[in-house]
């Protein structure tokens, strides 16, 4: 039945899809917006500007929160936090889960089967909980410790997409002929597994990237992630929680900010699934 | 001396039973020698065991008279270069993500062969009649047959003494194997064939030598002709008799 | 309406490009046809078409009646009551036509059941799927029962997946390159197997293939698709001893070479 089914037209060229368009919009304008704020935000972000809990209005375009700070600052600079967390916390997951899984990959059975089973042990704390026992254990909550966190929690899981990926590659007879070639095992991860499996780790990293946002937002508002003043999206939702009835904008917005940044990861990682992929066929 | 010689030579998984019992070959140079064998046969495991990929759990087998010991850098580059091998799945074997000209010359690289890359890679693509221009390519634009072209010209590139082909014609469609067949025939004017495969029809095309394998043993070996004209094992007849023939029919 | 399977003008297409181009043929009860093609001839195609199984985004146009009923323009509600009832089909790899996790008998069982239904006649399911068992020759079927597909060999497997076809009494058997996965001799086994089976049943079966020889040994009469059409079409013996088509001549030029090799043997 396969020998007739007719060559799908190949995407010779990036195909953008709308939703790869939207995501990397979203993506995009938290990007720019975090990046604007090293050098200019509305306000002095510790300065008290307007009355306490003010709502939206044209000088404050996000309300103030309960000391009279203006919102719109905060939410600008927790995107920055967002990004910084978010692109430290997948750099760290990368550079061990892809090192572990590789190593697991081409392991002996034995080896593997004791990594295989940490990983999966690994994978069985939530990310947070992990994260948290990190923290915990580091001398304080900083910036740094909150990275570092949720890059060791991720890898885990980076580690066992990575070993099952590169497994399937070695399995594939243009392996074999490298082998018989001579090419080394490093020769092999080089050429061969490493560029067959990056783009679906590309397409992980940015659905890590989301998580990560998430559990940054999620330490923070423990108030396990970064101290103040770095005003990270959680911890605006933690103080907006006592006045959420009366000033429910303080809570949304922060709100809006995360699920924006994640659901613009999420439709950029589809996207990118699609586009990392030029020579992506499926078999005749 | 025979190039590849191996004498009663065993191979185990673990510690399963025997896949391969006394196994009893030499591999001489300008003779192109077919080995057949079913499913179970263990013609797998030899082809792995002459690719270097395995070794044996009893037995011998040398390289030009050397034993073959990864431990011995020397006699194992010598191998590595003198032996290459062309694969069953012409879709498989292909990095998709590698050009044309990567996969050619992948050999000529790890092997630090000292030749011109360029010339090298353009003058084995040309012995197996693809365009010079397959080299910007991508494996996926290319059909099975074009394909296992590609395959064969990384198999040639290095000039080695001993191009080992596992099954290579089967995923192919009939005038597609025989035009496969027709360029192996003047590859062997080069380079010597071992052939794996269950079809001793295509086997017969090519090879001066058969061994034919059953469940790991060695039932016949000899001339090709004297196999082929009077098989003295009741396999080797069984398997005779089952290769359809069109002059059944017509 | 005396043929099983009767297909006029039939053309697929694929995005405007058709696959399939004015292909023409009738199988009669008990006739055996064979669909000689290679890669991309449009052989798989037309038979998934005489099935109402085309893949997403192919038409087809023209007309194929199955057992009488219009295939062409039909909803698949319509259509799924004949597959399994009127044809069944076989396919080369039988792991992808079996359920893992599930005992071989018990699979057997479900196409005896569901037939037993449809007919609303009891039967003993157990003693027929033994039966149908030892009638494509697996050994020990009581044993080999309970066996799941991964503990048995290519050649059981097909075996069953032709127990589990027989077990629909189709009236028109497909079998699509069911060999080409098989060793030599259990392809020579099964194929002997499967031409007893349908002459003794009086099926009709369509046999699709690229191994002239292999058609051959399932059939009377080929037909010879190539690049979607139909290139010529006759009883075996005629199309493999005097093919008039360039093509043809060329596919069995290239089968008597591989017999040249071995014709020493002879």
């Amino acid at each position: 039945m396969t020998d007739d089914a007719p060559a799908l037209a190949q995407p010779s060229s990036l195909r953008l899809t709308p939703a790869f368009l939207i995501g990397a919009a979203l993506v995009g304008l938290h990007v720019v917006v975090g990046l604007m704020t090293l050098v200019w935000t509305p306000y002095d972000p510790t300065a008290m500007t307007g009355g306490r809990l003010a709502p939206p209005s044209l000088l404050h375009w996000a309300g103030t929160d309960r000391l009279g700070r203006d919102l719109f600052t905060e939410i600008m600079i927790g995107a920055r936090i967002a990004l910084a967390v978010g692109s430290g916390a997948v750099t760290i997951a990368a550079a061990i889960g892809v090192t572990v899984g590789l190593l697991a990959a081409f392991a002996s059975r034995a080896v593997d089967d004791v990594l295989a089973a940490t990983l999966d042990i690994l994978i069985a704390f939530p990310t947070l909980l992990l994260a948290m026992l990190i923290v915990a254990a580091s001398d304080g909550a900083s910036l740094g410790t909150a990275i570092l966190a949720i890059g060791v929690a991720a890898s885990a899981i980076v580690a066992r997409l990575t070993r099952i990926l590169a497994r399937r590659v070695l399995a594939m007879d243009y392996v074999t002929a490298a082998r018989v070639s001579g090419t080394s095992w490093l020769g092999i991860v080089r050429i061969h597994v490493l560029p067959n499996i990056w783009p679906t780790l590309v397409v992980n990293f940015a659905l890590q990237f989301g998580l990560a946002v998430i559990a940054e937002a999620s330490l923070s508002y423990l108030g396990l992630g970064a101290p103040p003043p770095n005003a990270s999206w959680g911890r605006l939702l933690q103080e907006a929680q006592a006045t959420v009835y009366t000033a429910p904008f303080g809570a949304v917005a922060p709100g809006l900010a995360l699920v924006s940044l994640v659901i613009g990861l999420n439709l950029f990682a589809d996207g990118l699934r699609d586009v990392a992929d030029p020579t992506r066929r499926r078999r005749g | 001396m025979s190039l590849i010689d191996l004498s009663a030579v065993s191979f185990a998984y673990g510690r399963g039973r025997n896949v391969l019992d006394g196994i009893d070959l030499k591999i001489e140079a300008g003779r192109n020698l077919g080995i057949v064998g079913e499913s179970g046969s263990g013609k797998t495991t030899i082809l792995r065991l002459l690719l270097g990929l395995a070794r044996p759990t009893a037995g011998r087998m040398t390289f030009r008279g050397e034993g073959l010991d990864p431990g011995n850098r020397a006699v194992m580059r010598g191998f590595r270069r003198a032996v290459q091998a062309v694969f069953q799945d012409p879709y498989s074997s292909l990095d998709p993500r590698q050009k044309v000209f990567d996969i050619v010359a992948e050999p000529l690289r790890s092997l630090k062969i000292d030749m011109d890359i360029d010339d090298a890679v353009a003058g084995a693509l040309a012995s197996v009649d693809l365009p010079p221009d397959a080299a910007r390519r991508y494996p996926h634009e290319f059909s099975g047959g074009q394909r296992q072209r590609i395959a064969i010209a990384r198999a040639i590139v290095s000039r080695p003494e001993l191009v080992l082909a596992d099954e290579v014609v089967s995923a192919l469609d009939l005038t597609t194997r025989i035009r496969i067949v027709d360029l192996l025939k003047t590859l062997s004017e080069r380079t010597t064939l071992v052939l794996v495969s269950h079809d001793i029809g295509f086997v017969a095309l090519l090879c001066h030598d058969l061994v034919i394998l059953e469940k790991g043993r060695i039932v016949e070996q000899g001339a090709a002709r004297d196999i082929l004209s009077a098989p003295q094992h009741p396999y080797t007849r069984r398997l005779l008799d089952s290769t359809p023939r069109l002059m059944d029919f017509a | 309406m005396t043929d099983l399977l009767a297909i006029d003008d039939l053309t697929i297409r694929h995005a405007g490009r058709p696959l399939v181009a004015g292909v023409s043929f009738a199988i009669a009860p008990g006739e055996r046809v064979g669909l000689i093609g290679e890669s991309g001839s449009g052989k798989s195609l037309t038979a998934l078409a005489a099935i109402g199984l085309l893949p997403e985004g192919m038409t087809a146009s023209g007309s194929i009646r199955l057992a009488g009923r219009q295939l062409v323009g039909a909803a698949d509600r319509d259509i799924v009551g004949l597959r399994g009832s009127v044809v069944a089909t076989i396919f080369q790899e039988p792991l992808t036509a079996l359920d893992p996790l599930m005992r071989i008998g018990n699979q057997i069982a479900e196409v005896v059941r569901r037939r037993a239904r449809r007919d609303g006649q009891p039967v003993d399911v157990q003693a027929e799927v033994l039966a149908l068992m030892a009638r494509v020759a697996l050994p020990e079927p009581r044993r080999l029962a309970r066996a799941y597909p991964h503990e048995m060999s290519g050649g059981q497997r097909q075996r069953a997946a032709i127990a589990m076809a027989l077990a629909c009494k189709p009236r028109l058997l497909i079998a699509d390159e069911p060999t080409t996965a098989l060793d030599v001799t259990t392809q020579a086994e099964v194929l002997r197997l499967l031409e007893a089976l349908v002459r003794e049943d009086g099926m009709g079966l369509l046999f699709i293939g690229h191994d002239l020889p292999v058609v051959g040994a399932a059939v009377d009469r080929v037909l010879v698709l190539r690049g979607g059409e139909l290139v010529e079409a006759g009883p075996v013996a005629e199309v493999f001893g005097r093919p008039r088509h360039p093509y043809t001549i060329g596919l069995v030029e290239a089968a008597r070479t591989f017999d040249r090799a071995i014709g020493a043997a002879l």
